[in-house]
């Protein structure tokens, strides 16, 4: 958030300049996003002698093509755990977004409209939930179960339970899904413009400040004079737009709407998060760190996948990592304090 | 002299990366006194006594109890010790009862599977009696500050400990119950318990120690019999300088220009018929007891709590403040009596929490935050302040409680306000610095910026304001001016009902 500009002319305990470059040293280290770093370099490094697939640029497509999108659902929810929430409905609204509008296209609307139309109600539903929080006074975890549980059953109300083929998409819009521009993938073009303009503007906004203010301290923040439902409910329904433009780029990239698509994709996306930073209890988390833990995860995923391991070991291994990753963390933290 | 010592301390360290706490550090505490600590705002008295009860690991340094040396290795070793701690900031569970936090170090060490309930309510009652009459059984969410502080008092006390430690105490009391919790203090210390009192009120130190130590950056400086030293020695010792007016100048003209003019002013339950006006250049305080409705009515004002009828004029023009961002948009700000819980964000830098009343100011037209002109602001404002810090991009929690303090108030000078309601500005600040602060408000109040102070000490009050307004059960019940400002009329006006109330 800001530099460590050493206050020079206050009385200071520590003798002038006694030890300048250990903290910076010892910020460096601390940071998580630099550990992460690390950890994901050195499964690269592991893996690619492993197993000679890895470093093919077909699997490396591969690999970036499964966080992408992921990529945009943990934005919402990075920042709204600094808000201080939690969305556990991220998987069925995405798994509505396309649902809705794939079965929109059929009914004969044009795609765009009708992507326009399920990312408006995927927004609405945000809204909705933004409305419990912040006037009925619910908690986040209560109303977002109950969208949950309602968006998968509207899932398979417009489908019947099966999936809704679309190939007759127009290829203009499975380009988004499917296209390249040059050898770079549309998707993951889409990924880096939503992260470097999520992540500069959290970090530099005085809009997404109000965030952390709200999410750190909710009482502080309105005694601030933040206006702290407002920021929640804006946090809340972002996360569900966001969800939206997720679940259409899905569509494009599947060519069909699986009405059980994304099942515990929520949980992947809070424990990316939280690997990533972001605090349960709100008030901090970034952008990057939270990309950072779902290309960790995703790596992880697709690493045990061509090492042939077994699906259910998958699961045991990420939640592993999960609670590593916050027990470090942890620990990292009260040595601090 | 040497055998009654039970708790010696010696050459003790403590850093925080490379913050130096505490620099070899020699301490000791005798058998049943009372042992005053004193010290600036970070001078590293808390960090001390966290070390002492086995929150903080030394870094180096011995501490021998009892003439065996010990290794204090976690709080609840501390409570085996006998050793029990009042922290500086209240640390109670909000949705339990009073009962239960009371209790909640004793069930704790109990064996029992089972909560008695009944048993635990009437304990607490037992404990409470002495201390002042709230119900036990209601949840510790809804107690005031100073009904909080006591509570942390009682469950300290139901422990059965050698060594008391009272980290500012009396902050946020109000000036009778700190008198009760003295009267505890000398009982117990008359049964032989040894006490740890830390505090900035010289009055309290010299009235009721036996003895005092101050500190000065992590150093020991001097250990005296209160007898034996005078009050402005001790602030000396402390600050490593002379300060010799304590309190800044009074206004000197007083002006008919009229600020702020309240009429009226009413909230269902908590007030009624306020009417006030704060002239130019003048500095207003507010008196009465706490839950008399006086941080209720200057938040009213500010229209961030209750639903406020009435009209408030702010130089010459009425003011139609719907919420606390208009407040603060007219220039009219409040600085909250609870710095924890709604002052500061303890968690975000130093920076952030100065800049967040308002952020336009630190960024730049299409609102991105500017953080060098976010640190200049913070540093100039600390600077003025002279807040002891490591870093600004440090979270608030690294700060000591009056270092915290500043930055609250820090946050509030920010926006260049035009009307300042302070709610107990100086709790917990030091000294030095506390007279530094009241020249600040003196200044800004010749600027034509209105101030107005609200404060449980009344010699802070009768120092600093040229005016005090007393309030009682949510009416003004009277002012005081010039030489009638004295804590025997204040106090009467707070408290005593008269014939004209009892009838209405
Ligand atoms: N957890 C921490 N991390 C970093 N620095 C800390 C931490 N706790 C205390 N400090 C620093 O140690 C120094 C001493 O703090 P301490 O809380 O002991 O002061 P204090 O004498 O109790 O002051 P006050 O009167 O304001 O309560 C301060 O400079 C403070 O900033
Ligand atoms: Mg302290």
């Amino acid at each position: 958030m800001s530099g460590d500009t050493k206050m020079d002319n206050t009385v200071n305990l520590t003798p002038a300049g006694s030890s300048d470059s250990a903290p910076l040293l010892k910020r460096m280290l601390r940071m998580r996003e630099t550990g992460l770093i690390v950890i994901i370099l050195g499964l690269f490094v592991i893996m690619s002698f492993a197993s000679p697939y890895f470093l093919t640029w077909a699997n490396m497509r591969a690999m970036s093509m499964a966080f992408a999108v992921d990529g945009l659902l943990v934005i919402g929810m990075t920042i709204l755990l600094i808000s201080g929430g939690i969305d556990l409905s991220v998987g069925s609204v995405t798994a509505l977004a396309m649902v809705i509008a794939g079965w929109l296209f059929l009914s004969g609307i044009d795609p765009w409209v009708a992507s326009a139309m399920a990312i408006a109600l995927c927004t609405a539903i945000g809204a909705f939930m933004g409305f419990f929080v912040t006037r009925v006074g619910l908690h986040h975890f209560i109303v977002s179960l109950a969208i949950m549980v309602i968006a998968r059953g509207a899932c398979l109300l417009f489908t019947g339970g099966r999936p809704l083929g679309l190939y007759t998409l127009p290829p203009e819009f499975k380009f988004i899904g499917q296209g390249s521009i040059g050898p770079i993938p549309i998707v993951i073009v889409i990924f880096l413009v939503f992260v470097i303009a999520f992540d500069f503007m959290l970090r530099r906004t005085t809009m997404f400040r109000k965030v952390f203010y709200t999410g750190s301290n909710e009482k502080a923040a309105a005694y601030s004079g933040i206006r702290t439902k407002k920021v929640i409910f804006l946090t809340t329904t972002l996360c569900s737009t966001l969800c939206g433009v997720a679940g259409i780029i899905y569509m494009a990239r599947f060519g069909s709407a699986q009405p059980t698509f994304g099942l515990g994709l929520e949980l992947t996306i809070i424990a990316a998060a939280v690997i990533g930073g972001a605090s349960l209890n709100g008030g901090s988390g970034s952008i990057l760190g939270a990309i950072l833990g779902v290309i960790l995860l995703s790596l992880v995923s697709s690493s045990l996948a061509l090492l042939d391991v077994s699906v259910y070991w998958q699961d045991i291994i990420r939640g592993s990592i999960l609670l590593a990753a916050v027990t470090i963390d942890h620990y990292l933290n009260k040595r601090r304090g | 002299m040497q055998d009654d010592v039970i708790l010696r301390i010696s050459n003790l360290s403590k850093s925080f990366g490379p913050v130096k706490a505490l620099r070899g550090i020699d301490f000791e505490l005798r058998k049943g006194e009372i042992h005053a600590v004193a010290g600036e705002n970070g001078a590293g008295k808390s960090t001390l006594m966290n070390v002492i009860d086995g929150i903080l690991q030394p870094d180096s340094g011995k501490i021998v109890l009892d003439g065996d040396p010990v290794k204090i290795s976690s709080p609840t070793m501390a409570q085996q010790l006998g050793i029990g701690f009042v922290h500086q900031e209240i640390a109670l569970c909000p949705d339990v009862s009073v009962a239960e936090n009371i209790f909640m170090a004793k069930t704790n060490v109990s064996r029992s599977w089972l909560m008695d309930y009944r048993k635990l309510e009437r304990d607490a009652v037992d404990v409470f009696r002495q201390l002042s009459d709230i119900d036990p059984s209601i949840l510790v969410k809804h107690l005031s500050i100073s009904n909080q502080q006591l509570v942390e008092i009682a469950k300290a006390l139901t422990l059965e400990c050698r060594i008391l430690i009272l980290d500012e105490p009396t902050a946020a009391l109000t000036e009778a119950e700190a008198q009760t919790l003295f009267g505890i203090m000398r009982k117990l210390a008359d049964q032989g318990i040894s006490i740890i009192y830390i505090s900035h009120r010289m009055v309290e130190i010299f009235n009721n120690c036996d003895r005092v130590s101050v500190f000065r950056d992590g150093q020991h400086i001097v250990t005296q019999n209160v007898a034996e030293i005078q009050p402005s020695d001790v602030v000396n010792a402390m600050v490593g300088r002379v300060i010799d007016n304590l309190y800044p100048q009074k206004q000197e003209m007083p002006s008919d220009e009229v600020i702020l003019d309240v009429r009226n002013l009413t909230e269902t339950k908590r007030f009624r018929d306020v009417s006030f006006t704060l002239n130019k250049g003048e500095i207003l305080g507010v008196a009465g007891l706490i839950g008399a409705g006086r941080s209720e009515i200057v938040k009213g004002i500010c229209q961030l709590e209750g639903d406020v009828t009435g009209e408030v004029w702010l130089n010459g023009e009425k003011l139609n403040l719907r919420n606390y961002q208009d407040s603060i948009a007219k220039g009219v700000v409040y600085l909250s009596e609870d710095r924890k819980g709604d002052g500061v964000f303890l968690d975000l830098p130093i920076a952030a929490n100065v800049s967040a009343l308002n952020l336009e100011q630190v960024a730049n037209g299409i609102g991105l935050i500017q953080s060098g002109t976010e640190e200049a602001q913070a540093k100039a404002l600390g600077h003025k302040l002279n807040l002891k810090c490591g870093s600004l991009s440090d979270p608030v929690s690294s700060l000591s409680g009056g270092n915290q303090q500043k930055v609250a108030l820090a946050k509030m000078l920010s926006v260049n306000p035009r009307l300042i309601f302070l709610d107990e500005p100086t709790r917990g600040v030091d000294v030095g610095a506390k007279s530094e602060i009241h020249r600040i408000l003196r200044e800004l109040a010749t600027e034509g910026v209105g101030i107005v102070v609200i404060s449980s000490e009344l010699p802070e009050l009768i120092g600093v304001c040229d005016r005090v307004l007393v309030v009682r059960e949510g009416r003004i019940s009277g002012q005081v001016t010039g030489d009638e400002m004295t804590e025997e009329n204040i106090m009467h006006l707070a408290s005593v009902m008269d014939a004209q109330d009892s009838v209405a």
